[in-house]
């Protein structure tokens, strides 16, 4: 388990080194600035994604669900929109970006602990087929709430949310990136120091609360994480929709049966790999011929129907 | 020691549980019977707080279940439902070892260890120890969660239906094991639907109909025909075997 790990850790450290430094040519200070700060952001955002959809499924006891299926990406857009209708574009625009981004997280965060907190805390998420029904038609709703926001807004408001409402992992929004590593930080430390707790959350609410977890607290604290990760990835580079599962699932093949600690790295590490890997080949190899998010959600689809297909719904 | 006073549990403006008071004496091993519907899980379920709070009390060991911190809770008494199912993928080994969690938090020490490596002796499970839980069949699965149950090493172990999917041999052993527990100043609280187990290895037997205590007392005095006939409300003969009843409800 450790060799795997430590695996990834070097082919994490492979990408990063082949994103820095190959083709380094001309000014190379401001060439290596530039990698930096997109490497930093792709991360964030990598790690982001694949800790919390690990997070979400074992709050959810599913091996399907993401966070962005369940529409926490969309609450995103959604809080992000009505920000912009609220304060108008001008006003929208010239806020700093940090605060802005920690209000929207904060709104975020707070909704999704409340609407997901009643969905899968009182009773533990007995019926499975009523949670993720349930998620994903509030990610619906969420997304048809956005979108009617941006239809009410003139179009110059409006380019400013479309930009946000799709994956680009070529230009993530760089000038957010201190913001967001000063959120996604602690809350992935928060997550890895709370992992025990987590592998006694995953027996499920009747034997958790035998074990004496305080349950509701443990299920509203990792919703609360799940959804500070996802404000993080959706801020930095949009909403990703099947990214995570594909993360959470070879996180669980390469490691089967592990506690949350080390699946918790090796999804972060997946995820990093997948996106500073991806993009290196994209942007460098193959000329920007094709999009790393469309390839991505491509396979990810693909997974999601192989996993239905397989019959792994739990 | 468990105290019940008035405690009622309705589900969705069904009442499960008519208020009910009742004293279960520590140190011996306590069965609820009753037919389908009774309120037998229910009542088990509420003391071991795994139902939301309901109106009433119970006190286990002197300590308020709705207001002691779950952690002290989880050293007084151990619960395993029916529901074994499990999302996430482990061990014989490692959910035998969770069960140490009230103890060690999730840094077992060598007592912890000796704990779980007892338990699996206990169940019979050590050739089983390495394997995938969703690779065993559903009796050894469910020996492995009366192990981790075990593991807790509680005054007070609370089981609902584990006889389910055991074979003969390993029911019997079970019973066996909790007469053990009982030796060495243990209490148990049992929901069974074979009134024979009842009436050959529980010391103290509560009858449940209708959300209802309807008698309690020793085996002998609550296990006879006419008790057991208007319980069940169907014809069952009583005989009695090396001085307990023997319950003929299949004949």
């Amino acid at each position: 388990m450790r060799l795997r790990i430590a695996g990834l850790a070097a082919l994490l450290a492979l990408c990063i080194g082949l994103w820095l430094f190959q083709g380094l040519t001309g000014n190379r200070a401001f060439v290596l600035e530039l990698r930096a700060g997109k490497l930093a952001a792709l991360l964030l955002v990598g790690a982001g994604v694949g800790m919390a959809t690990v997070l979400l499924q074992s709050v959810a006891q599913n091996r399907i669900l993401t966070p962005s299926i369940m529409g926490f990406d969309a609450l995103y857009l959604l809080a992000q929109s009505a920000a912009l209708a609220a304060l108008g574009p001008s006003a929208f625009a010239a806020l700093p970006a940090g605060p802005k981004f920690g209000l929207e997280a904060g709104v975020m965060t707070l909704a999704a602990v409340a609407l997901f907190g009643t969905l899968l805390g009182r009773h533990g998420p007995a019926d499975i087929g009523r949670t993720i029904l349930t998620g994903i038609i509030l990610g619906i709703l969420f997304r048809a709430g956005a979108g009617l926001i941006g239809r009410m807004l003139d179009p110059n408001a409006y380019a400013v949310v479309q930009a946000a409402s799709f994956a680009n992992f070529g230009r993530p929004a760089v000038e957010t990136t201190a913001w967001a590593a000063a959120l996604e930080l602690p809350a992935m430390a928060l997550a890895l120091w709370l992992g025990p707790r987590l592998d006694v959350m995953a027996l499920g609410r009747e034997r958790a609360v035998s074990l004496g977890l305080e349950y509701r607290a443990m299920v509203l604290g990792a919703l609360a994480l799940v959804a500070g990760l996802t404000a993080v990835s959706t801020a930095l580079v949009g909403p990703v929709a099947f990214f995570g599962l594909i993360v959470a699932g070879l996180a669980h093949s390469l490691l089967p049966g592990a506690r949350h600690r080390p699946l918790l790295i090796a999804a972060a590490l997946i995820a990093a790999v997948m996106l500073v890997g991806g993009q290196w080949a994209f942007e460098r190899v193959l000329g920007l011929r094709a999009t790393l998010s469309v390839v991505i959600e491509f396979g990810g689809g693909i997974v999601f129907l192989a996993l239905l297909m397989r019959g792994k719904i739990r | 020691m468990i105290e019940v006073s008035g405690l009622s549990v309705s589900l969705q403006g069904t009442q499960i549980l008519a208020p009910t008071t009742l004293r279960l004496p520590g140190g011996q091993i306590t069965a609820l019977i009753g037919p389908n519907g009774a309120g037998k899980s229910t009542l088990a379920r509420a003391i071991a707080r795994i139902t939301p709070p309901a109106p009433g009390q119970v006190r286990v060991n002197g300590l308020d279940v709705a207001t002691t911190p779950g952690r002290r809770l989880a050293r007084e008494l151990a619960f395993l439902g029916q529901h074994t199912g499990l999302a996430s993928r482990l061990r014989v080994r490692e959910l035998v070892g969770f069960g140490r969690w009230p103890h060690c938090h999730g840094r077992p020490g060598p007592a912890d260890r000796a704990a779980v490596e007892r338990a699996l002796a206990d169940f019979d499970l050590q050739p089983l120890a390495g394997r995938f839980l969703d690779t065993l069949s559903g009796g050894q699965a469910q020996r492995a969660h009366l192990a981790m149950a075990a593991a807790q090493e509680t005054p007070w172990l609370i089981l609902d239906e584990p006889l389910n999917n055991l074979d003969l041999a390993h029911a019997r052993a079970l019973m066996a094991h909790l007469a053990r527990l009982r030796e060495a100043g243990r209490s148990v609280l049992i929901v069974l639907h074979d009134l024979n187990f009842a009436a050959g290895w529980a010391d103290h037997v509560v009858a449940m109909k209708a959300g209802r205590v309807v008698a309690e007392g020793a085996p002998g005095t609550v296990l006879t025909a006419a008790q057991l006939s208007a319980l069940y409300d169907t014809e069952i003969a009583v005989a009695e075997h090396a001085g307990r009843p023997l319950v003929l409800h299949h004949l």
